[in-house]
This record gives structure tokens, sequence and C-alpha cells, in this order.
């Protein structure tokens, strides 16, 4: 019997693709969620839009919020870990997290190097904004990607443009001569194996979600229609005005997201949806899709 | 041999999990399959996968879109239906502390009774398909599965690991609580696709 294989990690995330994982900060919100049918729940202290209004250092949740959740509901639990911190990877692994998310929602606590996340049994998902940063984390471990727009401002675009730009440069490794593969594993930063895997199966070696500023039911569809294989809310459900009624309508538009009838009719009547932030608006130095390296 | 398996029409249940992979292994065996989304799809479809995924997600969605007439409709006829792993919880015909189960199969299940994603394991196991097949053993993979706790006298069991079944049959509905769709071996697949073609003769 073999645990903790590449191919029962990546496994995990095939079960939850065409679904929707979202980001709780109590029991009450993680029943609300599984309720709504969430595929996973997120366990968090405080929602992005919470920790980017509080600014200071974003850490780790307390293991104690993250237990009761895993209590509390029967689908897989997830909670982040900062970029580089091992340490708080390995605690999130003890008290037995379904999957670690190493997020730039956190203040990062190593400017240099993510975690070697090989070491752990536990699968990891982490944030890539095009090709070579995906392929490195993958280089590093990871068994899941999620593209990661700007999470916390209720804004697609980012989301959009991170989902656009790794798509766009899958098709272009693939249609690349083989010739050119070292080099442009060179300009990705990428390794040679995975730009090569990359263009011989034209999609990454794992699954693909995509994160930050989703806040809608025509967002969730958009970005299933852009080709993600699955979707992150953060603040999306508990910043809006009905957070039940909101996820179980991202719920339906993500398995349906291309039927327009049944997208309008689960689209309606929802109240309002999160305060959406222009993201040109952000001062730069408090950008959370700029962290990672 | 064959022509006759792309006659078949094989139905993924696509409403979420991994339906995709289970569509891979129909159309690598030769026969063709097709996600099925909404109920209407299922008429004219010859056998049905319901693949691994979330069961709670998959079940309020099939509740939310009345799946259950034509699924009921589907099993009376007698067409076959795979479930794994999700797919498996929700045709059982009772589940530990849930309230879901289409009750399909004459087995009891409880959810996440392997453990967490740190206990999910890989495990070579016999399988025990038909009289002259293939001795080799399959490549199992077990991810947060479910645990079948009870099998009735008219189940069949077609795999299993020390004392717990892990896969079986009754009449036309087959189940795993591993993921077959995740390896490269498409014995199980075969199988079922011979299931389908059986349906089909002794229909025509």
């Amino acid at each position: 019997m073999e645990k903790g294989t590449l191919r029962i990690k990546t496994g995990l995330a095939e079960m939850l693709k065409g679904g929707v994982i979202m980001d709780v900060t109590s029991v009450d919100q993680a029943k609300i969620a599984e309720e709504a049918g969430a595929v996973a729940v997120m366990a968090l202290e405080k929602v992005p839009a919470d920790i980017r209004a509080a600014g200071g250092v974003a850490r780790m949740a307390d293991p104690e919020i993250i237990i009761k959740i895993m209590e509390a509901v029967s689908i897989p639990v997830m909670a982040k870990a900062r970029i580089g911190h091992f340490a708080e990877a390995q605690i999130l692994e003890a008290i037995g997290v379904d999957y670690i998310d190493e997020s730039e929602v956190l203040t990062p606590a190593d400017e240099r190097f993510h975690i070697n996340k090989w070491d752990f049994k536990v699968p990891f998902v982490c944030g890539a904004t095009n090709l070579g940063e995906a392929l490195r984390r993958i280089a590093e471990g990871a068994a899941m990607i999620r593209t990661k727009g700007e999470a916390g401002t209720g804004n697609v675009v980012e989301a959009v443009r991170h989902l656009r730009n790794i798509k766009d440069e899958i098709v272009r490794v693939a249609s690349l001569p083989r010739e050119e593969l070292v080099t442009v594993a060179k300009e990705l930063g990428a390794p040679y194996e995975l730009v090569l895997y990359v263009h011989e199966n034209k999609k990454l070696p794992v699954v693909n979600f995509s994160a930050g500023g989703i806040a809608t039911p025509a967002d969730a569809a958009l970005i299933m229609q852009l080709g993600a294989d699955g979707i992150f809310v953060g603040s999306g459900i508990f910043k809006s005005e009905n957070p039940a009624k909101m996820a179980r309508a991202i719920v339906e538009a993500t398995t349906h997201y291309n039927d327009p009838e049944i997208l309008a009719r689960v689209s309606r009547n929802l109240g309002s949806a999160m305060y959406g932030t222009e993201i040109s608006k952000i001062p730069k130095e408090e950008l959370l899709s700029v962290r990672g390296w | 041999m064959e022509s006759d398996l792309k006659n078949l029409k094989i139905g993924v249940l696509a409403l979420q999990g991994a339906f995709r992979e289970h569509i891979i292994a129909i159309k690598g065996c030769g026969a063709l399959a097709y996600e099925v989304r909404l109920p209407y799809e299922l008429e004219d479809k010859d056998g049905l996968i319901i693949p691994g995924g979330e069961s709670t997600t998959i079940s309020k969605l099939i509740e939310l879109y009345e799946f259950k007439p034509r699924l009921d409709n589907f099993y009376r006829k007698g067409k076959p239906i795979f479930g794994t792993c999700a797919g498996l919880i929700l045709l059982a015909r009772r589940v530990k502390n849930e309230n879901f189960g289409l009750g399909y199969i004459d087995i009891e299940v409880e959810r996440n009774a392997y453990g967490r994603q740190i206990d999910s394991f890989e495990e070579f196991i016999d399988l025990n398909l038909n009289h002259n097949s293939d001795p080799k053993k399959f490549r199992a993979i077990f991810i947060r599965a479910p645990k079948i706790t009870k099998v009735g006298d008219n189940v069949k069991v077609l795999g299993k690991i020390g004392n717990n079944v892990v896969m079986a049959r009754e009449k036309n509905v087959l189940v795993s609580s591993f993921h077959p769709e995740l390896s490269e071996d498409r014995r199980i697949h075969q199988y079922f696709l011979n299931m389908i073609r059986e349906y089909v003769k002794k229909e025509n």
C-alpha cells in the first residue's frame, strides 16, 4: 500500500473538477457552503477582502478554527500557508487538512523560495499568473494550480488575464518545433521536462482552477468557458447580500456554464454581489497577485 | 467486435467530478461517450457512468435538476450503470449518516471511511471479473474512498482488499470504491462495456 504518491495528490484535484471551492471563516459558513454544493472549503480567519482591509501581516489561520470546520463538514477542507513557510505547512499537515494552499493572499514568509512540496504527503495547490510560474510550482511538487486573479477585489479582470496568459502560452509551446523548447524553458524559467510535457500534451500536467475576483454566476461561467477546470470563490460568497443563494447559484453556473438559459435563471434575484474594486485604484504595493516568484 | 462498440452510446454524468477521465477511458476502449448534464440526455443512452467527485455536490445537483424519475426508469429498464467512488455512494441502498442513495445496489456504505486525503492510497488488487479474466493485479487508486460495510445476498463481489469489498455488481449495476478512470488499465471499463453490449443484444 502506497500513500502520498503524485497520482493520489493530483487525483483529489481531479475529483474536485467542475466544482466550486469556497472560502469560509466559521463552522456556520462551512455548513452553508456544503449545503450549497461546494466541493471543498478553504478554512480561513478572514476572507481576502477583510485581509486587504485589515493590512499588516496575514498568517496561517488558528488550527482550532480549521479543526472545528473539519469536524463540521464531510467535504474536503483546505487551508492556506504563507509562501515559503514550510513550518505552517507542517502544522497543517499534522492536523490533517486535505489540501494546502501556498497562497499569495497571506504575507510571504520567504521572498526567494517556495515550499519544497515533495516533502509532504498532503497535496498542495499554488497560484500562478503565467505558464512559467505554474511549471515552477509543479516542479516544486504542487499537485494543483490556480490562476491567481486579484483576491478580495470582486473584480474578475485579473483572473481572466491570468487564465488567458496560461492558455495562450500552452498553445504557443505546443505549436513550436521541438528544437526551440530548451530555449523556451530558459525563457519561461521552467524545467525542460515540464515544457516538453506541455508541448506534447497541450495542457498542464495538473488540474488548473481559477481564483481571485469571481463574484457572480456569470463570472463563474465566463471562467469555465475560458477553460478553467473549476473555481475558487473567496470573498464573493460571504461578502454578498445573500450568501446561501449566491453560493448555490455559483455552483449551478459552474456545472451548466455552457447553458445561457440556466445561467439566466440562476442569476435572478440574488441580491447585491460583493463590492467590486477597480484594480488600477489599488496601490501597487497592495497587489497580491505579484507575490510569488 | 470493434464496429458494434461504435454503436453503443455511453453517457457519463457530468454534473461535477472526473467525468472527462471516464470519457477518455471509454473512448480508449473504442466506444463513444457523451456528457450528461440534464435528465433528458439520458434517454438515448445504453449505459451510464456516475464518476468520482464530491457525492454531496453531485447528489444536490441530481435533486435540484430532478434526475430521479429518469434515472429510476434507466435502472428499471436494465440499462447498465457504473458508479466509481462518489458514484458508488449515490447508487447504494443505504449510506451511513446520509439520506441520499438511489438504492440500485444492495450495499451499505460509509463515506470517507478509509480516512482523509493523507490516508488516501494505491494498492494492487485481484479482480474477479470472469472465468478467463487476466490474472494480472489491478492498480487501484483510493481517494477519500467510501467503505462498503455490508453486501446483500444477490451482490457479486468482484474485488477485495483484505476483508473489505471494493468492487461489486448486482444485475445491471456495477460499483467500485476506487478510481479505475485514473489508471491506464482499461479492463474494468471493458467489463462495463461488455455489460452494455449484452444488454443491447438482449433488447434487440
